[in-house]
């Protein structure tokens, strides 16, 4: 490549990267104009001034924003919980283990891999009001761990099928017993695999928007996602609050944003290790 | 050496999870499918008449082709856009891993949040885009991007969506580049190929396994778009822009028609079915 062609290249690379960047920035800009700058019509490109009082009007919207937070985070970690207790042990067993069935139980551990969760709201729904998981963090854990479990078990098998059987067989003889195996010999080698699967399953469960929607009805259940969109079309005096609408927005997207930078090796490798999404 | 049963032991929760949340759901999803529901009277059979209710019933239809509608706008947009960014970013340097760290950014955050934003950005009056179309004179009236007219509205929420996931099938073309040996792309360097004859005769044809892989994983996603139509247009006008997965979320929930709602899932399960197992025989011939 000659040296026009690189800096047109490079050039091409800022652009776009600036594109993509521009509604993100925008929307945080827009988050901390004062009040009646993000009302104005039409709406300014730079804030003339600087406020949070888009964040305090969040911080008090109904029911409070530490409540929605409190509701989206803890679905996060109950679903990362849950996909590791059902997914580590499983994963060990069908990479280490004789188990009579063995083909047949991995199909049906992978089945809502084809079965989109989408499709399996309205059955879902039904058994959760009637054992009453809805409105709960934990039916709205168990919800997503359904969505997350073949994807961690796919990753975490191919994870522990790669410990070389020399280290394992030293331990068998020592005498440790398969829980201690699994936690001496083959946890620490696999930890970036269980990076991995926590990462996808804070993201998946804390984006997540449907199952939110139609498992938590009442309003202190709601999710951030979902109190922000009742918000969006809020017919107050002012008509919607945009001001608030982008300050949710960007509380939503610095967490994601934020793990994305930190583990993107960890995000990449389970991107190309378990494409089948 | 080990027990057979010990493994068994290990697999037991992960297994009677999924026999409770997963294949459970899937057999009563098909029991409800044949039975007329309301959650108020008992549930009666009524065999295939949800389907056949389905199949006359135009909103079904309207909705079924919009989400196609959507799908065959959005997807050549996706895999080609994609490509060319891959193209641009594939080899390794400063610039092009940064860029490619950017494009990837909006992949990771929510499609609810991401539609959340763009439905601001096209707001007729608070919207920026229709402010820079005035202020460049491309537009002297602002337009009404959403829930006016559903072809407008098919559009504005494509783009969105384009911003949001044009990461993903950016970030596995790059590794599909990446994974060519060298020695390929320099033997036609020797024959004196220039770049267009390159991309044309060695890199698309040894990279159109994964270019088949991301067109069947969006198009699966387009069939099962909902956040960014019940967020950005909530199906307006007259339910024209309600997606397939929105109608049934109508049909089931607001409108409490168990049954129905109940088929028209497993219609949906069974269209979604049909190009997952594709994708898997794709994917399982990819590792081999």
């Amino acid at each position: 490549m000659n040296r026009r062609t690189g800096f047109l290249v490079a050039a091409g690379c800022v652009a776009i990267s600036t594109i993509m960047l521009l509604p993100l920035v925008y929307s945080m800009l827009a988050s901390i104009k004062p009040a009646a700058e993000a009302a104005a019509t039409p709406p300014t490109y730079l804030p003339h001034g600087i406020s949070l009082d888009s964040y305090r009007r969040l911080w008090d919207y109904q029911e409070g924003l530490l409540t929605y937070l409190g509701n989206s985070l803890g679905a996060a970690v109950l679903t990362i919980v849950l996909t590791l207790l059902l997914t580590v042990p499983a994963g060990y067993a069908l990479a280490r283990f004789p188990i009579p069935g063995k083909e047949l139980i991995f199909i049906v551990l992978l089945l809502s891999l084809i079965v989109p969760y989408q499709a399996l709201l309205t059955p879902m729904f039904l058994m959760f009001a009637k054992i009453g998981l809805t409105n709960s963090a934990i039916g709205l854990a168990v919800l997503h761990t359904t969505i997350q479990l073949p994807f961690s078990l796919y990753i975490l098998r191919n994870s522990f099928a790669a410990v070389p059987r020399e280290t394992e067989e030293a331990a068998v003889m020592d005498g440790a017993g398969s829980l201690q195996t699994l936690l001496r010999i083959f946890i620490p080698p696999t930890v970036p695999a269980v990076v991995t699967v926590t990462l996808f399953a804070f993201i998946a469960s804390w984006n997540e928007f449907l199952g939110a929607l139609v498992m938590m009805s009442a309003g202190e259940r709601f999710t951030l996602p979902v109190i922000l969109a009742t918000a969006r079309t809020e017919t107050s005096l002012g008509g919607t609050d945009w001001g608030m609408l982008q300050a949710g927005v960007t509380i939503s997207i610095i967490p994601c944003v934020l793990v994305y930078l930190l583990l993107q090796r960890y995000y990449m490798a389970g991107l190309m290790s378990g494409a089948v999404k | 050496m080990r027990h057979r049963w010990t493994g068994l032991a290990y697999v037991a929760p992960a297994l009677a999870f999924v026999l409770v949340f997963t294949v459970y759901p899937l057999g009563r999803m098909i029991w409800l499918s044949l039975h007329e529901w309301s959650l108020i009277a008992e549930p009666h059979f009524i065999g295939l008449e949800n389907f056949r209710t389905a199949f006359s019933d135009r909103q079904f239809w309207v909705s079924f082709l919009f989400t196609l509608e959507y799908t065959a706008l959005i997807t050549p947009v996706l895999i080609v856009g994609g490509y060319l960014l891959a193209l641009l970013t594939a080899s390794a340097s400063r610039v092009r891993a940064i860029a490619r760290t950017i494009i990837f950014v909006p992949v990771v955050i929510g499609l609810g949040v991401s539609s959340l934003l763009w439905y601001w950005l096209f707001s007729t009056d608070f919207g920026v885009i229709n402010r820079i179309l005035l202020d460049l004179g491309v537009v002297d009236q602002p337009v009404l991007w959403l829930g006016v007219d559903a072809g407008t509205s098919n559009s504005a929420i494509s783009v969105s969506v384009v911003w949001k996931v044009i990461g993903f099938g950016m970030i596995l073309f790059v590794g599909a580049i990446q994974a060519i040996p060298t020695e390929i792309t320099e033997a036609s360097l020797v024959d004196g190929a220039g770049y267009l004859q390159r991309v044309g005769r060695v890199i698309l044809p040894l990279t159109m396994r994964t270019v088949l892989l991301v067109t069947l994983v969006s198009v699966i996603g387009s069939l099962l778009a909902f956040d960014q139509f019940y967020i950005m247009t909530a199906g307006q006008p007259q339910n024209e822009t309600a997606t397939s997965v929105f109608f049934v979320y109508l049909n089931s929930f607001p409108y409490l028609k168990l049954g129905y709602g109940a088929a028209l899932s497993l219609i949906l399960a069974a269209t979604i079915l049909a190009f997952t197992v594709v994708q898997l025989v794709l994917t399982r011939r990819s590792e081999a």
